[in-house]
């Protein structure tokens, strides 16, 4: 276990129980992420690459083995101290893009930092991020009156708010069309370099996961392959 | 939707409580206001007056008024019969001279005094509510009286007929229900009481204004107190399960959003809070709304039937019908709101 890395994953299993089925979905993965880096990670259905994101971002717990973020120990973790850890420690960003469909963007943003317990800290860093992704005019909508990429960017910016240690991007393309996929890619690739974010991003599209330093491949619950 | 049907679901028990409450009260401050028009001081009642509002058939021989009229310190006596018809409405015969002497007489809005044996006079409530004038014919006790007059409330009864009739009528001629006594100076009241007593012995009841007035509350008025706490539970269990509905819908309705934030952080006592706090807000919202409710049932009841129903607002119990919603609604919520912080937030998130 690489402990310079910003997440160390070592020996993971992850075991879900349907009924009385067990179903293996991780089954011994070992990774190293450091610092800055931009990790792709692709695989068929069932690969076990949904599973690993849902266990490094604090989601569920897992079955065995290590996972160490920004070095806090996650297998040993309650589910409260999980929870302490969403707050800052890590972003998501979901394929569905996942906005609070009731509140304006600068609302769904204000929430992650109500969450966190930052209201009222100003972050002159948090501008730069909104001038970057291009929506600090289109703050005052609901989700239902922007654009799916612009919900997209939306949610990008409440990931990125608190600015946690991880932004780990399930699909962030999936429901975008192929001109704003390329732009939130884009994004993401300018917080990675100019802000030094650490992002961590499943995807099924190649040329998506070619945005990132390194490529994991997975299949059958364990990493096939590096690229 | 669901919030303005919570609304009015929690409001219809609130505006039951207020306006039972309100009755209640009404009711209590019309009588006392009816008997302190009288301009009396003190009440000789029959001998079979259980209460303060049960009225005493006709046991007083008439020649009572006179010797009651005769005590020290009494400056003036009256006496009057009175006969229930629909509760809690009575007619009250009267003679005309010696009730103006004692209550200052009425104040006419329409016709005059009596001016045959079969001549009725009614306060405008009453006539509101039957919708007569002066002039008009109208049958009570099945019996057609004649409107001389119609007055402004306030003086004993909200109906008076000529008091030989009604004796007559109800085959009791010379006697009287309760003999009411102006004093000289109310100051005289407690001497006077107790010098009627020794002479008149413990079979009458004899009531200083005050203490007739005082006896008609909440308290004396049998299984009333109890009747409003079971209205207030029935409250209590209607706003309960109303919230609990509302909010598990609310869950329900809202289990991806409860995902998002658990992935941003939220702690279960964040979301246990959240729903704590809207099913707080859906009590305050249908308790405002009760209470504008209760000013309507006050209307209705005032429109229909001003004289024999009468319903107070009474403020001091908006807050106390407030708890009582906030305590149903913080309870009703409890269910829906540990069920949507125990949510997994995986399973939240892929909910559609």
């Amino acid at each position: 276990m690489n402990d310079d890395g910003i997440i160390t994953v070592s020996d993971l299993h992850k075991v879900y129980r349907v009924g009385k089925i067990e179903v293996q979905a991780l089954r011994g993965v070992d990774l190293n992420v450091d610092r800055g880096e931009f990790l792709s990670i692709v695989g068929p259905s069932g690969s076990g690459k949904s599973t690993l994101f849902h266990i490094i971002g604090g989601l569920t717990p897992p079955s065995a083995g290590r996972v160490s973020v920004d070095g806090h120990d996650l297998a040993s973790m309650t589910g409260a101290e999980r929870t302490r850890l969403r707050k800052k420690t890590v972003g998501f960003v979901f394929q569905r893009f996942n906005l609070l469909p009731n509140l304006t963007a600068r609302d769904n943003i204000a929430v992650a930092r109500h969450i966190a317990g930052m209201d009222n800290k100003p972050d002159p860093r948090f501008a730069e991020v909104l001038e970057l992704l291009g929506i600090a005019r289109r703050l005052d909508h609901k989700p239902n009156a922007l654009s799916g990429g612009e919900q997209q960017r939306v949610a990008i910016a409440r990931a990125v708010v608190n600015r946690p240690a991880i932004l780990l991007a399930d699909e962030p393309t999936g429901n975008l069309d192929s001109e704003n996929s390329e732009a939130v890619l884009e994004l993401l690739k300018d917080l990675n370099e100019e802000f030094g974010q650490t992002v961590l991003m499943i995807t099924h599209n190649p040329d998506a996961a070619a945005y990132g330093h390194q490529v994991v491949h997975m299949r059958d619950g364990r990493i096939a392959e590096f690229t | 939707m669901r919030s303005l049907l919570s609304f009015l679901l929690i409001g219809v028990p609130v505006t039951l409580i207020l306006t039972l409450v309100g009755l209640t009260h009404g009711m209590i401050e019309d009588f006392q206001e009816r008997q302190r028009g009288t301009g009396a001081d003190i009440v000789v009642r029959g001998t079979n007056a259980a209460s303060a509002i049960t009225f005493s058939g006709s046991t007083l021989p008439e020649g009572f008024t006179g010797f009651l009229g005769k005590q020290p310190h009494v400056e003036y006596a009256a006496g009057v019969f009175t006969h229930p018809i629909e509760l809690p409405l009575t007619v009250t015969g009267i003679d005309l001279n010696q009730f103006a002497k004692m209550s200052g007489g009425f104040n006419y809005t329409e016709g005059g005094p009596f001016q045959g044996s079969r001549d009725m006079i009614i306060d405008r409530y009453y006539a509101a509510q039957r919708h007569v004038h002066a002039g008009e014919s109208i049958q009570v006790m099945n019996q057609s009286w004649r409107i001389s007059g119609v007055i402004d409330g306030g003086k004993l009864s909200h109906i008076f007929v000529p008091i030989r009739e009604l004796q007559k009528l109800d085959s009791s001629t010379g006697k009287l229900s309760q003999v009411f006594l102006k004093l000289d100076d109310p100051k005289n009241t407690s001497t006077v009481i107790k010098d009627l007593k020794q002479k008149l012995g413990p079979d009458y009841p004899i009531l200083s204004m005050e203490e007739l007035t005082s006896m008609v509350n909440v308290n004396n008025i049998a299984g009333l107190k109890e009747f409003t706490w079971v209205v207030v539970g029935i409250g209590v269990v209607i706003g309960f399960a109303v919230v609990c509905l509302s909010m598990y819908m609310a869950v329900l309705q809202r289990t991806r959003e409860i995902g998002i934030l658990k992935s941003l952080g939220g702690s279960d006592q964040f979301i246990l809070g959240i729903v704590l706090l809207e099913s707080l807000l859906l009590g305050v919202g249908g308790t405002v709304l009760g209470i504008l409710m209760s000013f309507g049932a006050k209307w209705l009841i005032r429109t229909f039937v001003p004289a024999s129903i009468q319903m107070a607002i009474v403020a001091e119990w908006w807050p106390i019908a407030l708890a009582i919603t906030l305590a149903s609604a913080a309870l009703g919520a409890l269910y829906p709101g540990l069920s949507a912080a125990r949510h997994d937030p995986i399973d939240a998130l892929a909910y559609e």
